[in-house]
């Protein structure tokens, strides 16, 4: 299934992306890492560790709702592969980053950007195994 | 307050999200699908989030503390351990076979669709799944 590429709209949500980053920074002194705020929401142990998050998620979650007041249209999304697809890839998601700490936005936008070495590291690896991934469920098992 | 600065910082990001491209697995697939229709407005997406945190952190860390926190709390750890790789590694393997990852899945719950809904429960399993089998490890063993 073809997308069109769209590097002026993807660089300016990256902007976006970056810019959100950089005001959890200022505000509460936080990384933001998708994997964190959602761990940290599930094993909340204290009230402060979960309202913030929960705040955050929230924001998130009306982002689709703000786009379509503004261009009468919700963000494009759709999922070539199949429910089961969906939950062997998410219950392997949520175990890896955890695992190592961090996902696209923790390792790959935040660290990448603290100069972690850590990061310099998981970025390559998941990019990696990511790719490798679609190349044999596409074009060696021909999913 | 603090609470409502957080929700906002959650609506940049997911409008960031949205607009970039990263909640459409299918574009996900595609960015590393290179020997097939590839689509490489992905790599726009970490350019321009990388671009403005690494800058903009430099700028917020000259305060000597965030706006609603004592101090700024930034992960302190260099250690390049086996669980850093291969939860990277592992991390990487599911987006590429559900195509979302968890900062692109929870705003991408906006839109009210059942898969969103379906990936967040299973990462949720797989952040308990990390628990059973790996919680009692040192987190800082040398690989």
């Amino acid at each position: 299934m073809e997308t069109m590429f769209t590097p002026f709209a993807s660089f300016g949500g990256g902007l976006l992306i970056g810019l959100g980053a950089v005001l959890l920074m200022l505000g509460l002194g936080r990384i933001l890492g998708a994997t964190g705020i959602m761990s940290g929401l599930v094993f909340a142990d204290s009230r402060d560790e979960f309202s913030w998050r929960a705040a955050m998620v929230v924001g998130m979650i009306l982002a689709p709702g703000l786009i379509f007041l503004v261009t009468g249209a919700m963000p494009e999304l759709s999922v070539p592969v199949s429910p089961w697809m969906i939950v062997i890839g998410g219950v392997i998601v949520g175990f890896g980053a955890s695992l190592g700490s961090g996902c696209t936005s923790g390792h790959g936008v935040c660290g990448l950007s603290r100069l972690s070495v850590r990061s310099i590291v998981a970025v390559p690896t998941f990019m990696f195994t990511a790719a490798i991934t679609v190349y044999l469920i596409r074009h060696v098992f021909g999913a | 307050m603090k609470l409502i600065f957080a929700l906002f910082t959650g609506l940049v990001f997911g409008v960031g999200i949205a607009i970039s491209g990263m909640m459409n697995p299918a574009k996900v697939f595609n960015f590393f699908d290179i020997a097939g229709t590839w689509d490489p407005s992905l790599a726009f997406v970490m350019g321009g989030a990388v671009i403005l945190t690494l800058i903009g952190y430099r700028l917020v860390w000259r305060r000597n503390a965030p706006l609603f926190e004592s101090r700024f709390q930034i992960p302190i750890s260099s250690a390049i351990d086996a669980r850093l790789v291969a939860g990277s590694a592992i991390f990487g393997i599911g987006w590429g076979i559900a195509g979302f990852c968890p900062g692109a899945a929870i705003p991408a719950l906006g839109t009210g669709r059942w898969e969103v809904v379906l990936f967040l429960a299973a990462v949720t399993a797989g952040f308990y799944a990390r628990r059973l089998v790996a919680s009692s490890q040192p987190t800082t063993k040398a690989a």
